[in-house]
């Protein structure tokens, strides 16, 4: 649309032609109070982009207010780029999850592609080199073309942009269930290293300064992407490819290297990277957030299209572009760096002392608006609330064992649930070892990475058992977080802090209001209780297509730290002779649980229960065995239950088996989901020390040289069958399901 | 020995062949940017793996068109070592100081993960250090490692012992004869889809590949004896 067929102020108030950009009548009447006028279309533009939920938050802050984000080892809470945890020697690690779910849904490679671009210049964007990538993904059971052409499209979308920009992509995990069959859900998570002295910020700060625009040229790509964002999916969807962005990954490499030489430069004042609602973002914020003004001149963008007008320019979520504000005078030095790599560094304005957002275009003003009104006076809504009827039902119904005729088929067919099954399809298409430090690659508790240059290590996880809390948001919002830290302490590292990305559907349904608050609530008091504060992350709600939501998804990102890399520990079994224990009771609990959805095909009732303590001491005394040397390996025990934990203890452990003997009823015993449970080995010398760690850990075998797995029950042999059939059935369901036809 | 690790936009693996030789073997290396013009300096060049450019127009073909690669065109010829990896040898097929293409893996995906290989030539200065049918581990991570090459360039490679490395397990990316790693008729030009430069610490799974890097060094140190 040129200029001139861009409708009157006074148009866009009597055809209400902002709700089309997703603004409320209220909504419209504030900024015309702000502004003591009507707003022109790009001012119409810049608030309904600024005060959509994906940048303000607005139906989500009440929320987030009850996290708790502050820690001894927390260096920079929500609220810039990534946060920012210190690991000593002064350094630190940055790190932050983002969603990028409405855009994989329409289109899923350069959904799932730029959402990667996007959360990696979050985390460089602070000064930090990348240094390590995980997802966290959601797909229908593959049972539909759609669904495996989704499943497919995104992993390649992954793979793609971080293999090519050279960061490895280490961990994750995925999950299926039907609810997320027209709405996958696709978050990526960064993690990057720093010395404290070259932490950033994304300030516009000191009056005269120059603002540059540095990177890839502006198009006419991801207009609007945040505000559809915000908006439910439906059959009309398609229509907003246009919305969806297309990725780079060559051109962000090359950003990635200059903008970390330029952090180093003193004559850099601010950086922030133009994601969500591009240059409006940034250059807002970065005002705001100083306490100081902004003013560009749009004609001076690098712009790859003809003809684009102010509005296009300052929606554009044209990818691979950073704004930096820059010392006066001091230009020339950051043009130099960005000429090596070939990239656009242009000086398009200045920062002012009077805290307005001003835009010039083809010598007009063309936008004068408050830069708080747009980065922080977006309207809070706090929604009403109401516990879905479902909750009672379930919470009434007493917990029980579903009928399992034969333990072997089951546990066979849980191993080719999906989300049981093995990733190896996924995880073989990421380079999981560029750079050189991946010690824990995919398909253990946890990934670890050595810090290069010191004995320490990072572990890094992504957890979220979404069943749980859709049955309990409390106590599902307490289990992920617990899961994540089991699978950081599993590995030999203490949880240092999370980053969250809480994937609900539309908010404005009470019951959905209802489900965010619950988790909140789950995760604040599990975050505490573990001493894993949250250091930022994002809220992508709206996750419904024609009405249906998906489950309650606040994915977990978890980092901690090894403190020597003699305690790293994986979950596969070490040696023949080695004691097999299980640590933590076994209740019956099976809402929720992978033998409840296997055995009934839904599922229903209570979700497991967690006692925050409980879980807290028995990490802490796992950390402390592992500590002392006395752990050969070391494993949560999660869906499918015992069973499926001790045989994936065998899997990767070539010529070795599991001879071990449950008490108590079999169905519970193999597969019931009890929390705060692990399974470790020790060396038979070192069972007494380490019965000493943990005196209430239960022998249950040990570990066999005949690459069998062979579980006893109080009446006898309960299944066996050799490493390599229940292995074969594990490794091969995925490949299977994503071979065959739909 | 000083060595130059070569730099293009969008390398990735130059930080990992960096350290194998400063870390792991001690001895002198130096970042090369692609603009540069004069190796002169350097005893052996190291062409690390990555997206040259992005791998766009095809992989390789653009870093081939830079400054520096018409120096080591002129390093081959003076026969000094030259080791390709990954991208590298992408790049060095390109240049023409290898026969043969890379096509992008048999199952059209990526793939990362250790594999099995089998030392088909020790006779080499890249390889005198491995014993000859050795096995070793070492990774893989690449979408267009499917080497392949005509019939005739194919009967001069076995005639001539140049066919380093072979796949010994399942051949992962459909390449011909099962061909990881090439060397040029004169025996100082060396490519290889895996990455020795990642099998350097059994922390990291595996030290395979360092024995490389030691051939390389050993040979250089043999012939520079004062």
């Amino acid at each position: 649309m040129s200029v001139s067929l861009e409708p009157t102020k006074e148009q866009i108030k009597e055809q209400k032609l902002y709700a089309s950009m997703g603004m409320s009548d209220e909504e419209f009447a504030m900024v015309e109070g702000i502004l003591g006028r009507l707003p022109n279309w790009t001012e119409t533009g810049l608030f309904s982009v600024m005060w959509s939920e994906h940048c303000s938050y607005k139906n989500s802050k009440p929320v987030l207010r009850k996290f708790p984000t502050k820690g001894p080892q927390v260096l920079q809470g929500p609220g810039e780029g990534a946060g920012i945890v210190d690991i000593g020697d002064e350094q630190a690690v940055v790190f932050k999850m983002e969603s990028h779910n409405h855009p994989s849904a329409i289109e899923p490679y350069q959904g799932a592609a730029t959402g990667v671009g996007g959360i990696i210049r979050d985390v460089f964007s602070m000064g930090a080199r990348p240094i390590a990538m995980l997802n966290s993904l959601r797909f229908g059971e593959l049972q539909t073309k759609r669904g495996k052409y989704l499943f497919e499209e995104v992993v390649a979308g992954i793979a793609g942009y971080g293999n090519c920009i050279g960061i490895p992509t280490v961990g994750g995990e995925i999950q299926f269930d039907p609810c997320y069959e027209g709405n996958p859900l696709v978050n990526a998570m960064c993690v990057g290293l720093i010395d404290h002295k070259d932490i950033q910020r994304g300030i516009a700060a000191g009056v005269g300064n120059t603002v540059m625009y540095v990177g890839a040229k502006t198009g006419r790509d991801g207009i609007h992407g945040a505000t559809f964002a915000s908006e439910e999916l439906s059959e009309a969807s398609e229509e907003k490819r246009p919305a969806v962005q297309v990725g780079d990954p060559f051109m962000e490499k090359l950003l990635l290297e200059a903008c970390l030489e330029v952090v180093k430069s003193d004559a850099l004042v601010g950086i922030q990277d133009m994601g969500a609602a591009g240059l409006t973002s940034s250059s807002a914020e970065m005002a705001s957030k100083a306490g100081s003004g902004v003013e560009m001149n749009l004609n001076l963008v690098p712009q790859r299209e003809t003809g684009m007008t102010a509005y296009e320019m300052m929606l554009s979520e044209s990818q691979e572009r950073m704004l930096l504000v820059v010392k006066k005078g001091r230009e020339d030095e950051i043009k130099v760096i960005f000429e090596k790599y070939g990239l656009d560094a242009v000086a398009i304005g200045r920062v002012t002392d009077d805290k307005m957002l001003r835009l010039l275009h083809k010598g007009e003003v063309v936008a004068e608006v408050p830069a708080d009104a747009l980065a922080e006076d977006a309207p809070v809504y706090n929604k009403p609330s109401q516990e879905p009827a479902y909750f009672a039902e379930f919470q009434a119904i007493e917990n029980s064992e579903p009928e399992v005729v034969n333990y072997k088929d089951t546990l066979l067919g849980l191993l080719q649930a999906p989300t049981i099954a093995s990733k190896e399809w996924v995880y073989d298409q990421y380079d999981y070892q560029v750079r050189t430090n991946t010690i824990v690659a995919p398909g253990s508790d946890a990934a670890v990475l050595r810090v290069r240059g010191t004995n320490k290590g990072l572990a890094m996880t992504t957890d979220c058992n979404s069943r749980y809390i859709f049955l309990d948001p409390e106590m599902g919002g307490k289990i992920a977080v617990a899961e994540a830290a089991r699978n950081i302490v599993a590995s030999g590292g203490r949880p240092l802090a999370i980053t969250d990305c809480l994937n609900f559907g539309n908010p404005e349904k009470p019951e959905i209001f209802w489900q965010i608050e619950k988790s909140a609530d789950g995760i604040s008091a599990a975050c505490t209780a573990l001493n894993a504060p949250v250091i930022g992350g994002n809220v992508s709600l709206y996750n419904e297509r024609s009405g249906e939501a998906v489950y309650p998804t606040p994915t977990i990102g978890m980092v901690g730290l090894v403190e020597d890399l003699a305690h790293v520990t994986t979950q596969q079994v070490k040696a023949a002779g080695d004691v097999v224990y299980l640590v933590g009771e076994t209740a019956t609990e099976f809402g929720g649980s992978e033998l409840q959805k296997l055995v009934y095909g839904k599922i229903f009732g209570k979700a497991p229960y967690i006692d925050l303590e409980v879980e807290a001491s028995r990490q802490e005394s796992i950390l402390t065995a592992i500590r002392e040397g006395l752990l050969q390996s070391a494993h949560d025990v999660s869906e499918g239950g015992v069973a499926v934990a001790l045989a994936e203890k065998a899997f990767g452990a070539a010529g070795l088996g599991i001879d071990v003997t449950l008490e108590g009823s079999a169905v519970t015993a193999l597969f019931s989901e009890t929390q705060s449970r692990f399974v470790v080995t020790v060396k038979e010398e070192n069972a007494a020390a380490f019965e000493k760690v943990i005196p209430d850990a239960k022998k249950i075998g040990i570990v066999t040289a005949d690459a069998n797995i062979t579980i006893n029950g109080d009446t006898g042999v309960l299944l066996e069958g050799t490493v390599e059939e229940f292995r074969s059935a594990w490794k091969g369901a995925i490949p299977c399901l994503v071979k065959s036809e739909a | 020995m000083k060595f130059a690790v070569l730099v293009f936009p969008g390398s990735n693996c130059d930080v990992d062949m960096y350290h194998a030789i400063k870390d792991e073997l001690g001895e002198e290396v130096e970042y090369v940017w692609h603009d540069a013009t004069d190796l002169s300096e350097f005893d052996g060049v190291l062409v690390p793996g990555g997206f040259s450019y992005g791998d766009y127009l095809r992989c390789g073909a653009m870093a081939n068109q830079s400054n520096v690669m018409a120096e080591v065109k002129k390093f081959a010829e003076a026969g000094k070592p030259v080791l390709g990896v990954c991208n590298g040898f992408q790049i060095l097929t390109e240049a023409g100081l290898l026969p043969g293409a890379l096509l992008r893996n048999k199952n059209l995906k990526f793939m990362c993960r250790t594999v099995e290989l089998k030392v088909e030539n020790n006779d080499t200065l890249f390889t005198h250090q491995y014993e000859a049918g050795q096995i070793i581990n070492v990774p893989i991570a690449h979408g267009e490692g499917n080497y392949f090459c005509d019939d005739q360039t194919l009967a001069e490679l076995k005639a001539n012992n140049q066919i380093v490395f072979t796949y010994s397990g399942e051949n992962p990316n459909g390449s011909l004869e099962d061909i990881a790693g090439i060397i040029n008729e004169r025996g100082n030009v060396l490519g290889m889809m895996p990455h020795p430069e990642r099998a350097v610490d059994t922390l990291l799974g595996s030290d395979d590949g360092l024995k490389v890097f030691k051939s390389i060094v050993k040979m250089w140190r043999e012939s520079h004896v004062s």
